[in-house]
């Protein structure tokens, strides 16, 4: 825990580094990978979509006594058709049909219950038309689309249309890989999954704007000097919130573990074992993504200015030159002496000495000014 | 960038304090349920989603009808005696779907009760008695309004008027919910007005409101003996002389010559013939409910098996028009021309989504959900104390105010807009824990970076805030976004799922910048936290602080106590 803790400082004062950004080719080639082969597994083995989706009479019967085989027979003799069914460790056994009438399903629910010796009223009887399943999941599509518009003016104007590129293409990801291993796996897509993922693109892009936040403050006014490109700066901020990127994700997987070990061993199959399966797949990606895509993204767009292009070739020329010089840290910190409540904060003009990148009053002297004040 | 919000930490405690005790007031209320709802899923019950789809193709469904549609089965779902049913609508226009949720009642008969089509049909009224059965006789209301205008429609038109009781607007002898006792009673029906059928009808309690909300539709070709819609009177019906379907159009209309509201009725050729026989035989009649008036001069408009109306005729109606006169205010004289006009509900009801959990699994999953949730609060504060020491105990502290703060929300939002928890809300406030304790590691690492700048621990505290503050707000903004997105355009689970979102991503702005914030201020002016000893999450050793730091936090020291000072005083 402590080598943790001392890890977190090197990281922040740049002497720990890992290059998240100058080695993005190698994560883009191992994301690439991995999102093809989800593509793949959805095109090729397609989602296992519930009964929610197709339509079909779903009961679920628990500590039921009698067998897979014995419940498949009532049902199919029942409803003269194919059933599916299927028993979870916690001894719930659930049978699976085409659509019923209510009255129908009535009528099943009551055979099963004698067949297993349980009380009829003690049987879930779920009944789903074909056409339900559809609306709920275009409704969804229709949110999720509304959502990325409006996030993606949010990000604009908060941070920049680069960050918000780069924001949804780790969404993008996080998405695609979640849906792709439920195709691999077969895990059944039921609404609570549908849930699970819109929660997933809420956690990522949550995520991601922490760092970019980082980032934001950490290229503030770069383009006024010339110690450290802008793939630096910004590598330096993922380092600097890794810390609290491992915390975070660490802490929100307990819950969704805690879910997952009492789903398991409690209910078998359910709403909200569904939705820890896919949350935990999805927070994982998001974690990744926020580290490993969103920022290198970031990074290959701001690449493109002109400005960013510049400064990248003063640096180098300046390095090359011989003149990179490690500005000791903490410098002028002792004289923080009008820390009063008005004015906390260094009144010091190096906004964040780590990155030792000086303000930029030319480019930027509104934002010198607010910085001034932390 | 504000002024430092901190110089006032007590403040935000003392006004946190002042929130959380005015929900607990409010959620607690003497006579009041103090209880969170609890979604079918968790209680067990059954839970139906009826599409509508209008009868004639093509033709799109107004939110008229879908309201009419709802307010029918509402009244029939109460007729159930269940408490706590709700019928709700999702969505609106073309996508609308009608939810309706039965807790502990078996799905058969609700889905036959909701699904069937309300039938409107006029009937010539035999007698008219008072809503108590047998013995008691308070003045049967409908009779006394023939004060309404005899000489009301001097209109060309041979339209006539019928002046209207306003059994309408009466107010209701009972409440309308349902009493949860019991079952109605069958619809007292007969081919013939023979002594058992006015039995029947005698010991007919219209005073019970599972008698007066409908819900049995009534065969228009028997005899009926119902209540009217306020139960305030007690009806003795003949079989139905027209049919809701008969009635092409009914709106509410203000005549020139400010008679006040009327509702105006067309019938087509059939329902037009059949009026002007029965209006025609019915003028003669004498008064209902003077003695010896039976047969009587009134029709009542009953609307699934009960009377919404009973005007009398003041003459014959031939051309197919009518107007129902009467003390209508604009709003009752709509109410009235919507049950006219979609009484017979030119939609069909197709359930599309019927769900049925046992009351056993219901709690084997509220169980497991909270459960799971437990477990899960202890896993992320067990985390939380071994890497934030001190900082993790005001995390922790925080995540329990958090979720009590939204257990109250719960209550006060069960008990002033219906929310009902289902499972999707208890796995959006498990997920929730991990979101909210991440604002609070967004928070540290700002004060430890501080720290690492060379700020004193109070001062670290502030600017930390700061900055962590902004990027809290922006990154909560997206969440809220989500929230409220998903809320307004999903239907079905999706819905409640995203409401408990948003909820706690509200809850953790204001635990955070009341709490969390204020709470780490105050702990990092003591001593002890000044010192950094290992348990205060912030030693020196490990966030590598060098000895210059250190002077300036003995500086910080020193102010601190005077600002402390400022704020006892």
């Amino acid at each position: 825990m402590s080598r943790l803790g001392s890890l977190g400082h090197r990281l922040y004062a740049g002497e720990v580094s890992y290059d998240f950004v100058g080695r993005s080719k190698r994560w883009y080639i191992i994301s690439a990978v991995i999102v093809l082969i989800a593509i793949a597994a959805v095109l090729i083995r397609g989602l296992n979509f519930g009964i929610e989706f197709r339509g079909g009479a779903d009961f679920s019967l628990s500590n039921a006594t009698c067998t897979v085989e014995q419940a498949r027979d009532v049902a199919e003799e029942a409803t003269g058709a194919q059933s599916i069914v299927t028993q979870t460790a916690s001894g719930t056994v659930r049978v699976q049909t085409e659509t019923l009438t209510p009255e129908r399903s009535s009528e099943v629910a009551g055979l099963l219950a004698e067949a297993c010796g349980i009380p009829k009223d003690e049987v879930r009887v779920q009944v789903v038309g074909p056409t339900w399943g559809q609306e709920i999941s275009s409704k969804a599509l229709q949110g999720l689309l509304i959502f990325i518009l409006l996030v993606t003016i949010f990000l604009s104007i908060y941070f920049e249309w680069r960050m918000a590129i780069g924001a949804l293409v780790a969404l993008a990801h996080d998405l695609i890989i979640t849906v792709g291993i439920y195709a691999l796996v077969g895990l059944e897509v039921t609404p609570a999954t549908v849930i699970g993922l819109l929660t997933i693109l809420g956690y990522s892009l949550y995520d991601t704007v922490v760092v970019f936040d980082k980032v934001k403050e950490n290229t503030r006014g770069v383009t006024g000097q010339s110690v450290l490109t802008y793939a630096e700066a910004a590598n330096l901020a993922v380092n600097q919130t890794l810390v609290r990127s491992i915390n975070t994700s660490v802490v929100a997987l307990l819950p969704v573990v805690a879910i997952i070990i009492v789903g398991a061993g409690l209910l078998g199959a359910g709403t909200l074992l569904d939705l820890a399966v896919v949350l935990a797949i999805g927070m994982a990606a998001g974690t990744y993504s926020s580290i490993f895509i969103a920022t290198p993204v970031l990074v290959d767009l701001k690449n493109r200015q002109p400005e960013i292009k510049a400064l990248q070739a003063r640096v180098l020329a300046r390095r090359k030159a011989g003149r990179t010089e490690a500005s000791p840290r903490g410098a002028g910190e002792g004289d923080d002496a009008d820390g009063d409540d008005e004015s906390t904060g260094d009144g010091t003009t190096s906004g964040s000495p780590s990155t030792r990148v000086p303000g930029g009053p030319r480019q930027q002297p509104r934002r010198q000014a607010r910085s001034r004040r932390r | 960038m504000a002024p430092p919000t901190t110089s006032k930490p007590v403040r935000l405690l003392v006004a946190l304090g002042v929130v959380i005790v005015g929900l607990a007031v409010w959620a607690f209320w003497p006579g009041t349920s103090s209880s969170v709802r609890l979604g079918l899923d968790l209680q067990g019950g059954t839970q139906v989603i009826l599409k509508p789809t209008p009868i004639s193709e093509g033709a799109e469904i107004t939110d008229e009808q879908l309201s009419q549609t709802v307010s029918i089965i509402r009244q029939r779902v109460d007729g159930l005696g269940v408490a706590e049913a709700e019928v709700t609508t999702q969505g609106s226009g073309g996508g609308a779907v009608i939810v309706v949720s039965v807790p502990g009642v078996n799905q058969d008969r609700v889905v036959d009760l909701v699904q069937r089509t309300a039938l409107l049909d006029f009937r010539p009224v035999w007698g008219i008695s008072g809503a108590a059965p047998l013995t008691a006789t308070p003045a049967p209301e409908p009779g006394a309004t023939d004060a309404a205008s005899p000489g009301a429609s001097p209109s060309a038109s041979p339209s006539a008027s019928a002046s209207a009781p306003a059994s309408t607007a009466a107010s209701a002898a009972a409440s309308p919910e349902a009493s949860g006792s019991g079952t109605p009673a069958p619809l007292v029906q007969a081919a013939e007005n023979s002594p058992e059928f006015q039995e029947q009808l005698a010991a007919l309690d219209c005073t019970d409101p599972l008698n007066f909300t409908g819900g049995r539709p009534d065969d228009p070709e028997k005899w009926l003996g119902t209540c009217d819609v306020t139960g305030t009177a007690k009806y003795n019906l003949e079989p139905a002389f027209i049919k809701g379907t008969n009635v092409t159009n009914a709106n509410a209309v203000l005549p020139q010559g400010g008679m006040g509201w009327v509702v105006s009725l067309e019938f087509d050729s059939e329902g037009a013939r059949a009026l002007a026989d029965a209006s025609t035989k019915l003028t003669g009649l004498p008064e209902c409910g003077t003695p010896g008036g039976n047969p009587c001069n009134a029709f009542a408009i009953v609307l699934d098996g009960v009377v919404t109306s009973a005007p009398r005729f003041n003459e014959p109606i031939l051309g197919g028009q009518a107007q129902i006169e009467g003390d209508f205010t604009a709003q009752e004289a709509r109410d009235l021309a919507n049950v006219l006009k979609y009484g017979a509900l030119p939609v069909t009801l197709e359930p599309v989504d019927v769900t049925t959990v046992s009351p056993t699994v219901g709690n084997d999953q509220l169980r497991a959900g909270i459960i799971a949730g437990l477990l899960g609060l202890l896993l992320v504060g067990v985390y939380l104390l071994l890497y934030y020491r001190m900082l993790g105990l005001v995390a922790v502290l925080s995540l329990v105010i958090a979720g009590g703060i939204l257990y109250l929300a719960f209550v006060v939002l069960s008990k002033t807009i219906g929310l009902t928890l289902t499972l999707a809300g208890v796995a959006g406030a498990i997920v929730a824990i991990g979101i909210t304790a991440d604002s609070f590691i967004v928070y540290f690492e700002r004060i430890r970076d501080e720290i690492r700048d060379g700020k004193s621990l109070r001062q670290a505290c502030d600017s930390g805030w700061v900055r962590a503050r902004r990027t809290l707000l922006a990154a909560d903004f997206v969440s809220i976004l989500a929230a409220a997105v998903l809320y307004f355009l999903s239907v079905g689970s999706v819905r409640g799922f995203a409401f408990v979102l948003g909820l706690t991503t509200l809850i953790d702005i204001l635990v955070a910048f009341w709490f969390t914030h204020p709470l780490t201020v105050l702990i990092g002016r003591t001593a002890w936290m000044q010192r950094g000893s290992k348990m205060t999450g912030l030693d020196k050793s490990r966030l590598g602080v060098d000895h210059s730091a250190q002077s300036s936090g003995g500086r910080g020291r020193g102010r601190t106590r005077q600002s402390s000072k400022e704020v006892s005083a």
